[in-house]
């Protein structure tokens, strides 16, 4: 097992290839990525048939609607576009992006309770 | 000119430099959908209530066409692994499914669902008129089961000389099910499966209609918003479809043969644009399909 695993990666990190990503790893990675494929399919069907549910108020709904996709945004980002495992200068540009787009919804939820819009 | 760390890691950042770029790019995108969203927040919490449309939508088209953004995603991922294995002929197959996916769900969009739209037609009935369309609205029923009352009346508009001709003072309107039989307990919260206009012809005088249109963006703010959030991303998935071409095409896999790593990473941004865009996809389809 080690044995192959050095042929490999003396095959494909010499030089040019400075990355996390070794082919070695790669292939590792591949029935992960196949894995999470179907488990979004899966959830696909499921925010479907969670639609038809009533959860007792429409806002019911939409939380529960919410929080399936979130899971589902949260599988792509993590897995295919492998932020479970990033170089830190990546979440640091991030960070800034979640701080704003937080604070975007933060001002049209205060809207909504804002006297002079309502 | 040689253009520097598109293979290596710039030391400074520890990433090759197209990462950090596409990676700065996809946070202004947040932003950018972000505030799309957030105005379809807006205007869906402060609809009156009964008044946001609910089940006009295709949702098994809808549901296919999830499918085919999640399995080009996993292809796409493929595409990328199969050229860090140097294994260029799967490279190749996966794109080209991935492109397909792509067009596929273009086709969907443009050919099928929007056209759909266009064709069909809805009128606001003005409030002191709701009573003489009751048999079509069903408002009793609905508050005798403390349910927010119905104003649109909607379907497939007959006499379409009505749109222009102010002579003619009346829309024949072939009617959806909803509006041809609006006590049915199945029509309380419109179901999603769609099922097209009935047979029933009801006929809606003009000087009763406070407003009406085809479902186009103008006709309310859910078309406004449908039409431009689900427009702004069909124009990225055009976009990724054209940069996948040309990764896909001999003149792009020609870098193959020079650099393989080179092709390996602009496939890996390419694919972080196009997960992006699936993402996004996520959230739309239930909030404009399903809820």
């Amino acid at each position: 097992m080690n044995e192959s695993h050095e042929h490999v990666m003396t095959e494909t990190t010499g030089g040019a290839t400075h990355d996390d990503h070794t082919a070695h790893d790669v292939s590792k990675h591949i029935r992960g990525y196949l894995i999470v494929g179907g488990t979004l399919l899966l959830f696909t069907g499921i925010t479907v048939a969670l639609s038809y549910v009533n959860f007792g108020t429409q806002k019911a709904n939409v939380a529960v609607a919410m929080i399936v996709a979130t899971f589902k945004a949260g599988l792509v980002a993590a897995i295919f576009m492998h932020l479970a495992s990033e170089k830190r200068m990546i979440y640091r540009i991030l960070i800034f992006t979640f701080f704003f787009v937080f604070g975007l919804f933060w001002l049209t939820y205060l809207a909504w309770y804002d006297p002079i819009v309502r | 000119m040689e253009i520097p760390y598109t293979v290596t890691a710039r030391p400074d950042t520890g990433l090759w430099n197209a990462k950090v770029g596409i990676w700065l790019f996809l946070a202004s995108e947040v932003m950018l959908f972000g505030g799309l969203f957030s105005a379809y927040v807006f205007l869906r919490l402060d609809a009156p209530p009964g008044a946001w449309p609910h089940g006009l939508l295709n949702v098994p088209v809808g549901m296919m066409n999830t499918i085919i953004l999640i399995a080009s995603s996993v292809t796409v991922v493929m595409a990328w692994a199969s050229l860090k294995m140097r294994r260029f002929r799967a490279y190749w197959w996966y794109m080209l499914v991935t492109i397909l996916c792509g067009v596929i769900f273009l086709a969907v969009k443009l050919v099928y669902e929007w056209p759909q739209k266009f064709e069909h037609f809805g009128v606001f009935i003005k409030k002191d008129a709701l009573e003489k369309y009751e048999p079509y609205l069903g408002n009793h029923h609905l508050a005798e089961k403390g349910l927010a009352p119905r104003t649109e009346i909607t379907g497939h508009l007959h006499n379409k000389g009505a749109l222009k001709d102010e002579k003619v003072t009346e829309y024949e309107i072939a009617l959806d099910p909803v509006n041809a039989d609006p006590t049915n307990p199945a029509m309380d919260r419109p179901h999603f499966l769609y099922v097209p206009p009935t047979e029933k012809i009801a006929t809606i005088e003009k000087e009763d209609v406070e407003r009406f249109g085809m479902f186009t963006p103008d006709h309310n703010a859910y078309f406004a918003s449908y039409f431009t959030i689900t427009g702004l991303h069909g124009l990225h998935v055009l976009g990724g479809v054209i940069v996948f071409l040309y990764l896909w095409l001999p003149v792009g896999t020609k870098l193959y043969k020079r650099n393989p790593e080179h092709l390996a990473n602009r496939v890996e941004v390419a694919g972080l644009f196009w997960h992006f865009v699936d993402l996004v996809w996520i959230f739309v389809f239930p909030l404009f399909y399903l809820l």
